[in-house]
């Protein structure tokens, strides 16, 4: 009998009460996240609605929400997604429109950068609020470029870039012309590979989802990666993502690193990083055919169309994501650690100029990727590094995989294009693009 | 009679037995060593094994993120409990199958046995439904149900394989002093094979405490167990390894603590019967 009163004590207990209103958010573990959750008390105290915060992984979040929301479950009611969800969810009806935030005035949703709002857009409805955006530029060695005799132009080209990473490497000082991603994912070598082969000329399928890895630019791309690496690259590179390279970069073992402009205030920062006052910003690549090889991305909080409490998570997202925001954060944390990447007016700001030496880079970055139109010749697709349909994230890390295993020498470049053609065909077959 | 060992084969059998054993631990120890590291150490290039500059910063980063005691309380709440319940279930079953056991028992414990071979993520979506419907999502009863279902083939099996090895004799001894059902379970049954209970008890905690799938998934917050606390310190952009570690470290202290504590008593349950 004990047992038995001990399980119902246990089952029983603890049923959560709500008496004031709660709203609650699925968010990542990034550095501008976890510093609103800090500042979020204030909200709290000058609307009286409590929040409960839900903070994972990248991947677990992107699986909780996406069951969620798929199964109308109703457990969040704001949600952290990034530009490739939300014109998906947004199509599936899955997002309530942000139309009361649109039509407030003092939001300014104009002031939003264009590329990042036409991202999170879906036939001019805005979908989601960004949070931060990010894109991709060159970070160098200053000191590296100028031992080499080589000067970094401000738009640098891919032959450019090729060049100097193979005179800015010394391998018995253990330093490293460049290091790029290789690591397979969707949002890992495949973030940048696909960013680069915009700048080739190259696409994921022209303008009836034919896959076109069996084309010269995706070839181009691919060749000159590789050939790249294997003279200019650190070992084992095909198992390096953001933060392998982030670690590298700080040791002072990269020459150059193309990579997300969130990283700037990282390299930048002395306590972290031996190499902090020495770093100079380029905008990324190109080959002369109007596309760089940037990519864009925001991380948006958005709210999903089973939430039972909308109104209250749009008050949540118009505090944490206008122009206030920004001066409360600048207030508590100084302008160097203002959320980056959404609004003009931030980049108009003299103090945040004077504190952030890379956000004019960051800027030209942002604008010069247009996710309605990323390639040099058209697409059906939206999405600068992604191509914004469901069944991309498995493709994607699919080709990301041979891509990876041809860095790592296990196929020639050929084999793993003709078995990215193959891959991607059987699977825009299947899924009904290719009729 | 014990059998005549040389002095070297003692020798190798135990350098062998510390090398398993180190080599089974190195992943914690990892983890123990870093927590104490700073970030810049922990994701350094050429590794320390020992902290250079030892610091407790991490265990105050994680504590002022993230509320440690609410989800270790959520955590002991639903490995006690599902197991709780578990035995409840799972010893009159194991009971049925190994005093009075009919032609299709062996089947059934097959049949239970194979829900284990699933892969939890095929009955993500029915059971998310499942739960939705009955609001059951984010809630310790939840939790405490779901661990419950997972883990109870495996608190039948070995209560079963427990029961099978106690003599039918003595229990239809008790019957024919006249105790019912209740008291032969209860007074006969469960005192002899409690270091058998004690062990499943143990194992099932154990496995609830870490159970991450569904732990994760069916919770928003409220209910979140140390299994949640941890993933919130993975980060696809930036320093985190040290801040991770910590994380760990105070999520597997109390089942480690537990663990070192009843060793005796889980090494006796699982290697009861093995030699009578």
């Amino acid at each position: 009998m004990k047992l038995l009163t001990l399980v119902g004590a246990f089952t029983l207990a603890l049923a959560a009460s709500a008496s004031a209103q709660t709203l609650t958010i699925a968010t990542v573990n990034n550095g501008d996240m976890v510093r609103m959750q800090g500042l979020s008390s204030a909200f709290t105290e000058e609307t009286g609605i409590e929040l409960n915060w839900v903070v994972l992984e990248e991947n677990t979040l992107r699986q909780n929400v996406t069951t969620d929301i798929a199964t109308n479950g109703g457990q969040y009611d704001v949600m952290t997604i990034g530009t490739y969800e939300a014109p998906i969810w947004a199509k599936q009806g899955w997002l309530a429109p942000l139309d009361a935030l649109t039509a407030d005035a003092s939001y300014d949703v104009d002031d939003i950068l264009p590329a990042i709002r036409s991202g999170l857009s879906l036939d001019g409805k805005l979908y989601a609020a960004p949070f931060y955006g990010e894109s991709s530029f060159i970070m160098y060695r200053k000191d590296l470029m100028e031992k080499a005799g080589l000067t970094m132009p401000e738009a640098p080209t891919w032959e450019f870039i090729g060049e100097a990473a193979r005179a800015m490497t010394d391998r018995t000082a253990d330093i490293n012309g460049i290091c790029l991603r290789g690591k397979a994912g969707w949002g890992e070598n495949m973030a940048f590979l696909t960013a680069m082969s915009n700048s080739f000329g190259a696409r994921w399928f022209d303008e009836n989802w034919k896959p076109q890895f069996n084309t010269p630019e995706w070839k181009n791309t691919l060749d000159t990666y590789l050939s790249l690496m294997a003279d200019a690259g650190p070992a084992g590179a095909s198992s390096n993502g953001f933060n392998e390279n982030l670690t590298l970069f700080q040791q002072g073992k990269c020459g150059m690193w193309i990579d997300a402009t969130v990283a700037a205030s990282f390299v930048t920062n002395p306590t972290d990083s031996t190499v902090a006052d020495k770093v100079g910003f380029a905008l990324a690549p190109d080959n002369g055919l109007g596309k760089r090889g940037n990519w864009l991305w925001a991380w948006s909080l958005a709210i999903p169309a089973s939430s039972q409490n909308a109104e209250a998570a749009e008050k949540f997202i118009d505090w944490a994501t206008n122009k206030d925001y920004l001066a409360t954060v600048a207030a508590a944390e100084g302008w160097a650690n203002v959320p980056p990447g959404t609004r003009t007016s931030l980049y108009e700001n003299a103090d945040y100029q004077a504190a952030a030496p890379f956000a004019k880079m960051t800027l030209d970055s942002i604008n010069s990727a247009d996710p309605a139109k990323p390639t040099v010749k058209p697409v059906p697709y939206v999405g600068v590094q992604f191509v914004a349909i469901p069944e991309f994230a498995g493709m994607g890390t699919n080709v990301g995989q041979l891509f990876s295993a041809a860095l790592a020498g296990q196929m020639s470049a050929d084999d793993a294009l003709a078995q990215a053609q193959d891959a991607v065909t059987r699977d825009m077959t299947r899924a009904g693009y290719i009729k | 009679m014990a059998r005549n060992v040389s002095v070297q084969t003692k020798i190798g059998f135990t350098i062998a037995a510390w090398a398993i054993a180190l080599l089974l631990f190195s992943p914690i120890l990892w983890v123990v060593l870093t927590a104490f590291k700073t970030e810049a150490e922990a994701i350094a290039n050429t590794p320390t094994f020992l902290p250079q500059n030892f610091t407790l910063e991490n265990f105050g980063a994680v504590q002022d993120r993230s509320d440690y005691f609410k989800h270790a309380f959520n955590s002991i709440v639903v490995s006690v409990g599902s197991t709780l319940l578990g035995l409840l279930i799972g010893i009159p079953a194991a009971w049925a199958m190994a005093f009075a056991p009919t032609k299709r028992t062996k089947d059934v414990l097959m049949w239970m046995l194979s829900t284990k071979m699933m892969p939890a993520v095929g009955v993500l979506i029915p059971i998310y439904l499942i739960f939705r419907d009955l609001r059951l999502l984010d809630t310790l009863q939840g939790l405490t149900i779901i661990m419950t279902l997972i883990n109870l083939p495996i608190i039948i099996w070995m209560l079963y394989t427990y029961f099978k090895e106690i003599p039918i004799d003595i229990l239809e001894a008790a019957r024919m002093d006249g105790a019912e059902l209740y008291n032969e379970i209860v007074h006969v049954l469960i005192p002899m094979a409690l270091p058998g209970i004690a062990s499943t008890l143990l194992l099932n905690v154990i496995l609830a405490w870490n159970e991450a799938f569904w732990t994760i998934t069916l919770t928003s917050g409220r209910a979140g167990t140390l299994t949640a606390f941890i993933s919130s310190f993975s980060s696809p952009q930036g320093l985190f390894l040290a801040k991770l570690s910590a994380a760990s470290l105070l999520a597997i202290a109390p089942i480690l603590l537990m663990g070192w504590f009843s060793q005796k008593q889980l090494v006796r349950g699982l290697t009861f019967g093995a030699v009578k």
